[in-house]
């Protein structure tokens, strides 16, 4: 059994030159307050994309409003073949985006109730339809390529943050999507597994998706992310390669972004 | 309006007003619900009471120089109550019975009735006697000789013995087909006869009793005192006068009056062997507690199962319809939520008793469920409303990650409540299920309303017959606990699975 680090589509590269993830001029409102106002940027398959900014920049809320956990006022969004439109989305059953687009959230919402193994079965068992036996050892092998396999019958609440985030990728990676978006991936990690996490996530890229990941960590960006983007006051304010955009900072925002990160 | 004014004097010299030199008033007990022609509300005036226990206890206040004063005690209570001098006699048409006099002072016997099998016309042929009604469901009201004649008659003729709260419903209940019979005194019978239509008595008493009055059991000089006072009464004809005008007068009542005026002495030894010849009729002369608890602990264990197998089948129901509610109102359109809202709030505002009596009694023209179906109904759709509201705090207590995560990954909503939400709501409502169903095994004696004989009706029955409550008290409550201990055990240890599973 091949755990699927690479995408199992050779249908998703024979499918077309379209991006995983294509976003024009997104606007999102929450009452009076504009949180993104006109951001426009794509991700491409092998592509790992960072998104900075400071607390309140509207980072997660662009990771939400790709997969479709929250609504957005205006622009547009193509997720593969899935174009996203404003306003609330009464999702088709069952919903192509979800093949499209996997999920790891920064505090990782593994289901409490289910072991590591059974987190990441659920879904290929499920909505994919597969033989639990097939589910369990490509979960299983899964597992063990993510480093966790030793913890596959342990339950949530019994895995250490580390353990738990890889769990949490191992779950999003079981369903096989082109595009996999990471919130905060870095915040709970020490400097060692933030070092091993980045390899991990840039083989991920490497070995043909697309990755979109928010983080604060200059260092993790710096090291392994193939674009940056300085998200400000819900604008891009600053993108490029990352090395040269955390050097030579050119926009305020960015400035203060950074101080704030020196310790 | 003799009572009304009776009421103002006593209450104007109950105790604590002082005025030593008048006496006390005669405080005497009885039901008016559903008591006619005994003790019932006046239809015109429903504060005041009337019926020939009425005009016989004020004749005896009369006799004494004392004000009458009526006090509302539940028939089935009426013994305990006397026990405990809550009053200073009851009278309504209580029937005199061994248990009563080793327990209680008992007045000389005011009336003969006899004990009478009415059916429905067309069965007058068949039914002749309890030995006809063999697998026939025959009513009574509970905790009357006549049910004690039933009983032995359901180990005798294989009857099935039905017990009410009240004489007015077993006859009810006769006329639309839930029963097939019903054994009671003959002054019930005939007036039952002749407000429904459509009923026929069989002429042949089952066995004979006598009403009697009864009093604290250390009451026994102002018993002797109002026995004298209905001599005089059955003496000059003031009693017959009282009887004639209830129409319950015939000529049993000469003959009994004639053996009890004869002999003046204390216990009229007619009175005695009456009685035994209708105890004799039951087959249980009047044994030690321990000998009765004996004889009552299988009927007691089999009333046990009853309340065990209604609980469990009335908790499926609610936790069944409870998640129903619950998913709706979480899941549900606006139509489906203002419904469902509406039933929990309907459910929860008005009281169980109120909805058992409509299920059974008030649907009977349009369905006629069984007792127990109705009782089964009636528990599992009250329980339901509270079980919905449990499981929906219970659903919405898992977090809106595990819902996102779960919809990200792909899963319908149908599929995310049945494999990470349902699950995970599950464990925060066991704790509370358990206890409601705790509490379902003891809700579950409010069914003996609709004839059900459940633990708690029995054991009521039982310390009726045998005039104490500590005995069927006790054996009561180590019958509840018997049930309740062992599902507190289950639901701790399924609670402690579950919150640490790892340590299993």
């Amino acid at each position: 059994m091949n755990a699927p680090l690479e995408p199992s589509g050779s249908a998703s590269l024979g499918r077309s030159p379209s991006m995983p993830l294509e976003i024009d001029s997104l606007r999102v409102r929450r009452g009076a307050r504009d949180i993104l106002r006109g951001v426009s940027f794509s991700v491409a398959t092998r592509r790992l994309v960072a998104l900075m900014g400071l607390s309140g920049s509207g980072k997660s809320t662009l990771l939400r409003a790709v997969a479709a956990l929250e609504p957005f006022d205006g622009g547009d969004i193509r997720v593969g073949d899935v174009e996203l439109k404003p306003g609330l989305r009464r999702p088709p059953s069952p919903d192509p985006l979800r093949e499209q687009v996997g999920m790891v959230f920064q505090f990782h919402c593994l289901f409490e109730h289910l072991s590591a193994l059974d987190n990441v079965c659920l879904a290929p068992c499920h909505v994919r339809r597969e033989p639990m036996s097939d589910a369990r050892a490509r979960a299983a092998a899964l597992l063990d390529r993510l480093g966790v396999g030793q913890r596959a019958g342990a339950l949530p609440r019994e895995l250490s943050g580390g353990e738990a985030q890889r769990v949490a990728i191992a779950r999003a990676l079981a369903m096989d999507p082109p595009l996999l978006l990471l919130d905060e991936p870095t915040a709970s990690l020490d400097p060692a597994r933030r070092r091993a996490l980045g390899e991990s996530l840039a083989e991920l890229a490497a070995s043909g998706r697309a990755l979109l990941v928010t983080s604060h960590d200059d260092d993790f960006v710096r090291d392994f992310a193939s674009e940056v983007l300085i998200l400000a006051d819900g604008e891009v304010v600053e993108r490029g390669e990352p090395r040269e955009v955390l050097s030579s900072p050119q926009h305020d925002e960015t400035k203060t972004l950074l101080r704030g990160l020196v310790r | 309006m003799p009572l009304a004014a009776s009421l103002v004097v006593a209450l104007s010299l109950a105790p604590g007003h002082g005025e030593a030199q008048q006496p006390p008033a005669f405080r005497w007990a009885g039901d008016s619900e559903g008591g006619a022609p005994y003790v019932e509300a006046d239809p015109q005036h429903p504060e005041r009471v009337q019926g020939l226990d009425v005009e016989i206890a004020e004749l005896i206040a009369k006799e004494l120089g004392r004000a009458s004063l009526f006090v509302q005690i539940a028939f089935t209570s009426l013994d305990q109550s006397a026990a405990r001098g809550d009053f200073d006699i009851a009278l309504d048409g209580i029937e005199d019975t061994p248990a009563r006099r080793a327990s209680l002072a008992v007045t000389l016997p005011y009336y003969e009735f006899r004990e009478v099998l009415t059916m429905r016309a067309a069965d007058a042929t068949r039914f002749r006697s309890l030995a006809d009604l063999r697998g026939r469901r025959v009513a009574t009201l509970g905790g009357t000789t006549a049910y004690e004649l039933l009983l032995a008659a359901e180990r005798e003729h294989g009857v099935d013995a039905i017990s009410y709260d009240d004489d007015v419903h077993p006859y009810e209940d006769l006329l639309n087909g839930r029963v097939d019979a019903v054994l009671l005194d003959n002054v019930i019978a005939e007036r039952s006869m002749r407000r429904m239509p459509g009923l026929a008595t069989q002429p042949d008493a089952v066995a004979v009793g006598h009403y009697v009055g009864i009093l604290g059991p250390t009451r026994t000089e102002l018993r002797d005192r109002i026995d004298g006072i209905l001599r005089g009464a059955m003496a000059d004809g003031r009693l017959e006068a009282i009887l004639r005008r209830w129409l319950v007068w015939n000529d049993d009542q000469p003959n009994l009056y004639a053996r009890l005026t004869q002999s003046s002495g204390e216990a009229a030894p007619g009175t005695a062997d009456e009685s035994t010849a209708v105890a004799g009729a039951t087959g249980t002369p009047r044994p030690s507690g321990w000998t009765t608890a004996r004889q009552y602990f299988p009927s007691l264990l089999s009333a046990a199962a009853m309340t065990l197998v209604l609980s469990c089948l009335s908790m499926a129901l609610a936790v069944g319809l409870g998640s129903v509610i619950a998913i709706g109102r979480v899941y549900g359109n606006r139509v489906v939520r203002v419904l469902f809202t509406a039933y929990v709030e309907v459910t929860r505002g008005t009281p169980i008793l109120l909805q058992l009596f409509v299920i059974y009694y008030g649907l009977a023209s349009v369905v006629r469920l069984p007792a127990f179906v109705a009782a089964l109904i009636g528990l599992g759709l009250n329980y339901a409303a509270y079980e919905s509201e449990i499981y929906r705090g219970a659903l919405e207590a898992v977090p809106r990650g595990q819902l996102e995560a779960a919809r990200v990954l792909g899963l319908s909503d149908w599929q995310t409540l049945r494999h990470v939400r349902a699950p995970q709501a599950f464990r925060f409502a066991l704790a509370p299920t358990t206890n409601d169903f705790v509490a379902m095994l003891k809700d579950s004696s409010l069914v003996s309303v609709l004839t059900v004989m459940e633990l708690t009706k029995q054991t009521q029955i039982f310390a009726t017959n045998l005039g104490s409550w500590v005995l069927p008290g006790a054996l009561c409550a180590a019958l509840y606990l018997a049930m309740s201990l062992p599902l507190a055990q289950v639901a701790r240890r399924l609670e402690a699975r579950w919150s640490a599973p790892g340590a299993a």
